[in-house]
């Protein structure tokens, strides 16, 4: 009996460790965004804020950048994820009738482009002459299907019952309309899932504006949070500034880094099972 | 939509539609069907656009490219380029930081999501079980931005909190960002708090495929825990465990962008440079286009003989691949 009491609290501490490893910096990095400049200075903020303010937020709020950034990100997000959805699942479900002509044509050449890719430079020079370049469209479009999102869609289209979409073609459907009315209703979890894959993938996106957007107007949210989290603190040394100074500066980071992920933080543990559905659906597959 | 028109149309035809003659023509069967292939269409186009035309650009690398000549009257330089970079001081450099920040990523970041998934499996509570879970997964969907941020915040030597706590204790602040040795640990250990979390999904959905029947078996034979970890558990998930190193491997030289982007400077380019970031300096901020595009293609291929060979030697010794 002991033996087992000592597993379970050795067990017990470290998925205490986990969770705090894991929220922890979230927490800290609020803390230390809601304290007074004095007791950040001094070093002795940890478990929570001391002579609590909002100065920092009220900064990140006059600067403006950050909702330019929230602003072009929710419209990418909104016109990249419904992009996506429609030329991803339109094709999955092309695709998961094996009888269609070339259809096996067609899966080869989509496996195909798993293995070999342009790369970064043939890719920006298609898009450059496309004139896509510095437009939103850059941001949509290039990354517009995964691959193996599309799998995923296919998988579970292929496992809808034919008698369904039998009904469909003998109450005169076409194929499209069986797929937007009978097969559509019918999927709205893989389309939950794929779409907030989509989603948080075009949110976090910082190499595609990296390379195809010039223009400031048109930064999203991750381009100013690295403008202002980042470049500062890395280009380092300018010049006779004081501690206090950069103290100061490191809390406006906080502050920025905690506006930009707190309604992720917010919204994360209800859509979490969508993702967990989707990591399974693909890896049972592959 | 236009169904009602149509509907005795289309019912007409439809046992020509089920049923084509076995030796009907490719046009038939393209008529038959013309709506899924309209379907599939805008997917296919966009493969062709964004993934094989880029594929056929890589004949850049074999050009002296001129953006206002065009591909199609460019001058051709043969292996120019693919001298110039075997040849270039930077050669073995992104090689071997590619090669090694892979391999480190992969020896210590392998085997966490499977000590976790093992550790979240033994808890009881089920409600706790599930909090545990979410927590984890949770870094995995932060940007790397962000994630990069607090790395170089709570590193900073003004202010960030790991020197605060060197301080306390009494030793020099480290300005950990700017020294070479330290580029692969941040990276390495970063990678891990992102995405051990979510790495165990796998392996937990392997854990409850194993028959509770086996543990009822070995507890009447008197294993403890342990001993039932050792010879049910981890027995039921090697071929998950065996398919995911597989994959890994055959990944070990595709390191994203981003992080190491985001998280190197000039000073540590020597351990931090990797290839796809050596590509971007050269191609996108120098305007070399020609010569990022033959690295990009040299490292390609390297780094597909790779996973090739990794398939191979697995199924000749343990007769697991991937294909």
């Amino acid at each position: 009996m002991r033996k087992l009491n000592y597993f379970a609290l050795v067990h017990a501490l470290l998925m205490l460790f986990v969770v705090l490893v894991t929220l922890y910096p979230f927490y800290y990095m609020l803390v230390i965004s809601l304290s007074g400049q004095a007791f950040v200075l001094r070093g002795d903020v940890f478990l929570w804020p001391k002579g609590f303010n909002l100065g920092m937020y009220e900064y990140v709020v006059k600067d403006g950048r950050i909702f330019t950034g929230y602003k072009n990100t929710l419209i990418f997000v909104t016109l990249g994820t419904a992009i996506s959805l429609l030329l991803t699942s339109m094709g999955a479900y092309a695709l998961s009738k094996k009888t269609m002509v070339l259809s096996k044509t067609f899966m080869i050449l989509i496996v195909i482009t798993i293995f070999f890719q342009g790369g970064m430079i043939p890719t920006f020079l298609v898009v450059k002459q496309l004139g896509l370049v510095n437009t939103i469209w850059s941001m949509v479009l290039p990354g517009a299907v995964a691959t193996w999102n599309l799998i995923i869609m296919r998988t579970f289209f292929a496992n809808i019952p034919k008698e369904l979409e039998e009904s469909g073609k003998l109450d005169g459907l076409s194929d499209i309309g069986i797929f937007a009315q009978i097969v559509i209703p019918l999927s709205k979890p893989v389309f939950a899932t794929i779409g907030l894959f989509y989603s948080v993938q075009i949110w976090n996106n910082y190499m595609g504006p990296l390379i195809y957007l010039r223009d400031a107007g048109l930064f999203p949210l991750q381009v100013m949070l690295r403008e202002i989290v980042l470049a500062g603190q890395l280009t380092g040394s300018e010049g006779a500034v004081s501690d206090d100074y950069i103290m100061a500066i490191d809390s406006l980071k906080y502050a920025t880094v905690m506006m930009s992920t707190i309604p992720i933080l917010l919204i994360y543990p209800f859509l979490q099972k969508y993702f967990v559905k989707g990591a399974l659906i693909g890896s049972i597959k592959g | 939509m236009e169904r009602v028109p149509t509907a005795p149309l289309k019912k007409r035809n439809l046992p020509a539609t089920k049923e084509l003659p076995s030796g009907s023509s490719f046009l038939q069967k393209v008529r038959r069907d013309k709506y899924l292939l309209l379907l599939v269409l805008p997917c296919m186009l966009y493969y062709l656009i964004f993934k094989y035309l880029p594929l056929f650009g890589i004949v850049i690398s074999f050009q002296n490219y001129n953006q206002f000549k065009g591909i199609l009257s460019s001058e051709w330089v043969g292996l120019k380029y693919f001298r110039m970079f075997v040849e270039s001081p930077d050669f073995y450099k992104i090689l071997r930081n590619t090669f090694l920040l892979g391999f480190y990523k992969l020896f210590f970041g392998f085997p966490v999501p499977i000590l976790l998934a093992l550790l979240i499996n033994e808890m009881r509570k089920e409600l706790l079980k599930r909090f545990v879970q979410t927590v984890s997964y949770l870094p995995h969907f932060i940007s790397n931005v962000v994630v990069a941020g607090m790395v170089v915040m709570f590193l900073s030597p003004t202010g960030g909190v790991v020197n605060q706590v060197l301080k306390l204790i009494g030793l020099q602040p480290v300005n950990f960002m700017m020294e070479p040795g330290f580029f692969r640990p941040i990276y390495v250990i970063s990678e891990i708090w992102q995405h051990a979390g979510w790495g165990t999904i796998i392996y937990l959905a392997a854990l409850t495929s194993i028959d509770p029947g086996l543990y009822e078996a070995a507890k009447i034979d008197g294993a403890n825990r342990w001993k039932q970890t050792l010879h049910v558990t981890i027995p039921g998930i090697s071929s998950a465990i065996v398919v995911l190193l597989l994959l890994d491997i055959g990944r070990v030289l595709e390191i994203g962008f981003e992080k190491v982007y985001l998280l190197y400077t000039p000073v540590t380019y020597e351990t931090a440079d990797i290839i796809s970031t050596y590509v971007y300096r050269v191609g996108l901020v120098q305007g070399n286009y020609s010569y990022a595009t033959a690295i990009d293609l040299f490292t390609g291929v390297i780094s597909f003989l790779f996973v090739v060979s990794a398939n191979y030697i697995s199924r000749r010794v343990s007769d697991n691949s991937l294909w």
